[in-house]
């Protein structure tokens, strides 16, 4: 293993995730936990997790950078980037070609229009709303007493669908317990929230505008039904990075790798 | 007139009153000399900021002891007013007092009591505000004079048919509207002028009754040719930021241009614009910048988000970036060109139905590309309000058209102008960060 030369923390509202990188730009030390109240203790401790990768793997002190929606509550961070910069260096650099990159996160999702030299040249996020996010997910699953890690497996095994008309996280929630009242079965209702919240990434991809290829990061994206119901919904195949849900902190540590 | 009223009138509107504002303008002015509240990032306000504050003030302090002294007129920000000023209407603007209370962050509570009253959360946050003003009492100017006539004219937004309505019901006074015909091409087709002249001379016999005076030709003509130099000199003030660094922020025209709507047609107006001028060019003299690192130039689209001004301005100027020109502010500079003194009815016609909202999504697109070339900017900024459906209709498209053909970063900020509750500080700010890092990987 080589040694750590840059770091990078992605503070999200669902995960917390660090990446180190070796001189090269290789992703090559990592850690995901949940996200905990007490963020800011969570976060020192992560942080000095990493340093001591550092030391054990060669490295030292090296810069870090720091991005997602707590961004401002790493004080060990040289500097701050915003997610949408970050997703679309991590993405770029693993995949090697720009698109539209679509980013699924816990609270908030966006659209990324990446040009072929990798700068972002537009973006969309979602506004004021968690439709379209994670939390929209986990808020059903919990509603339907189904795994959220089974989720996508029981959408893509259902012979049926139900539409869910809510665009609203709290509106689909009375919905989903009206059609349970009514007697409609599980898997078309689960299959429904996921064509629901597919159907709220098509719009901002839309309202960015699409550019093959579509890419996709972000931890929902573990659901596998999410990219397969994406390229039903846009005809494009969906290209996926190694590691998703790191994509964040892996292009704030490239990030922190340049500014070296 | 009421004799007690016109002695409370007299005390405290002429003597008093702006005794205190002078002395309140001085004790600004020497802080600003000493540099209180000096950001790192932004110039000061301008030395005449003080000045201009202090003729707003005693506009609204004159308001609060207008009534029964002199006769007076609700008007939209987008009305024809000359005649009414000639007249010697008191002039009230709803939409300023809305933005007044919005930037003393009283907005929502007013808004709160329109809402319990029954008015929709979906409607206009100005509306919301000033009847929630109406029905509690409550403002921030002190107190509001009753109107004797009110004028709504359409070339804004549909909205104000609505809420002069309520006015006009509420308060049992005349309504005059001036129906403007949405201008789909280049020119207003001569039925559409004349329909509008039609309307504009209505509105006249109107206010003649109600001032119980004849309009005199040359005072009109008068307040006309202080309407064309305050308007002209606006437009030139802003027209300054061609230059690079820009003298003076969008923000700074937002708070700056209230004379410009509400006390356009008085001679202290166009003094004001006047030496304002004289100050800006001092500035590009000495090449001071309104931020103080610029290094992007953006554009401003829509109104302002009256109750964060200052802090989304000091995040910009934090990343080196200027928001020189605004289509908002430029609204009012571009009635200019229209005003003819020596043809004040004819040319009020023009003037008012040719504003940016009363035109097509493609003529706003226009304009923002003018502004692109002439003031050499790097991106826009679309301010999608909530509140302002006219204004914020057609911005997807003009986002695709200036990100895609233009090559310049647009950015939609969803937000409202007086509405706190439609605005999320953080989300914003990672927003407009986004923007300012799309900025820098472009360069």
């Amino acid at each position: 293993m080589t040694g750590i030369s840059a770091l990078g923390i992605d503070v999200g509202s669902a995960t917390v995730k660090v990446v180190g990188v070796d001189d090269a730009g290789a992703l090559c030390w990592d850690a995901l936990e949940p996200a905990q109240a007490r963020a800011e203790v969570q976060i020192a401790r992560m942080v000095e997790d990493a340093r001591r990768a550092c030391d054990t793997l060669g490295g030292g002190k090296v810069a870090l950078i720091a991005t997602g929606c707590g961004r401002g509550l790493v004080h060990q961070a040289v500097r701050e980037v915003t997610e949408i910069t970050c997703h679309a260096r991590g993405v770029f650099r693993e995949v090697g070609h720009g698109g539209t990159l679509v980013d699924v996160g816990g609270q908030d999702s966006k659209v990324i229009a990446i040009d072929p030299g990798g700068a972002v040249t537009d973006f969309a996020m979602n506004d004021k709303c968690a439709a379209g996010t994670g939390r929209f997910l986990e808020n059903a699953a919990r509603h339907l007493g189904v795994p959220l890690e089974s989720l996508g497996r029981v959408a893509l095994e259902a012979r049926e669908e139900v539409r869910i008309s809510s665009t609203c996280t709290v509106f689909a929630e009375s919905e989903i317990v009206s059609l349970l009242a009514h007697g409609v079965a599980v898997e078309p209702i689960v299959r429904g929230i996921h064509r629901a919240l597919i159907l709220r990434l098509v719009a901002m991809i839309r309202s960015v505008g699409l550019v093959a290829p579509l890419m996709l990061s972000g931890g929902v994206v573990c659901n596998p039904a999410i990219s397969d119901l994406l390229a039903a919904e846009t005809g494009q195949k969906v290209v996926l990075p190694r590691h998703p849900q790191l994509m964040g902190a892996y292009g704030a540590a490239l990030i922190a790798l340049e500014a070296r | 007139m009421n004799p007690a009223a016109g002695l409370a009138y007299a005390c405290n509107a002429r003597v008093l009153g702006p005794a205190a504002l002078r002395a309140a303008r001085l004790y600004a002015e020497r802080q600003a000399r000493g540099g209180a509240g000096r950001s790192p990032h932004l110039a000061p306000p301008l030395r005449i900021a003080p000045r201009c504050k202090e003729m707003v003030a005693r506009h609204w302090l004159e308001g609060r002891h207008a009534q029964g002294v002199r006769k007076v007129a609700w008007v939209t920000s987008g009305a024809p007013v000359e005649f009414l000023t000639a007249l010697g209407f008191y002039l009230l603007y709803p939409e300023n007092h809305a933005a007044i209370c919005g930037t003393a962050r009283v907005a929502v509570d007013l808004a709160t009591a329109a809402e319990e009253a029954g008015y929709s959360r979906d409607l206009c946050s100005y509306v919301r505000t000033d009847l929630g003003s109406l029905f509690s009492g409550r403002t921030p100017v002190g107190r509001l004079p009753r109107p004797d006539l009110l004028l709504a004219c359409t070339n804004i937004c549909q909205t104000v048919l609505f809420w002069y309505r309520v006015l006009a019901e509420h308060f049992g006074v005349p309504l005059v509207i001036v129906d403007t015909p949405f201008v789909y091409g280049e020119e207003a087709p001569p039925h559409a002028l004349q329909y509008v002249g039609t309307q504009i001379d209505e509105a006249v016999a109107v206010a003649e009754k109600v001032a119980g005076r004849a309009l005199s030709a040359q005072s009109f003509e008068r307040v006309a040719t202080r309407s064309r130099r305050a308007t002209e000199l606006w437009l030139e003030i802003l027209q300054r930021n061609r230059h690079m660094p820009a003298p003076i922020s969008a923000f700074d025209q937002f708070v700056l241009m209230a004379p410009i709507v509400e006390l356009r047609g008085q001679a202290a107006t166009v003094d004001l614009y006047a030496a304002m001028l004289r100050e800006v060019d001092e500035r590009i003299r000495r090449g001071m910048a309104s931020v103080r690192e610029e290094k992007y130039r953006v554009l401003w689209d829509n109104l302002p988000i009256w109750y964060r001004l200052r802090a989304v301005a000091e995040l910009l100027a934090e990343r080196r970036i200027a928001v020189v020109a605004s289509t908002y502010t430029n609204a009012w500079g571009e009635l200019a060109p229209y005003l003819d003194p020596a043809r004040p009815r004819e040319s009020m016609i023009r003037a008012y139905t040719y504003p940016i909202l009363n035109r097509g999504t493609g003529h706003k697109l226009h304009i923002m590309q003018g502004m692109i070339d002439d003031y050499h900017l790097d991106g826009v900024i679309l301010h999608s309000d909530r509140s302002c459906k006219p204004y914020s209709l057609g911005q997807m498209d003009q986002r695709e058209r200036l990100s895609g053909s233009l090559k310049r970063p647009a950015l939609l900020l969803e937000a409202d102008h007086n509405d706190m509750r439609c605005y999320a500080d953080e989300q914003a700010a990672t927003r407009l960060a986004a923007f300012a890092e799309m900025l820098e990987a472009q360069r």
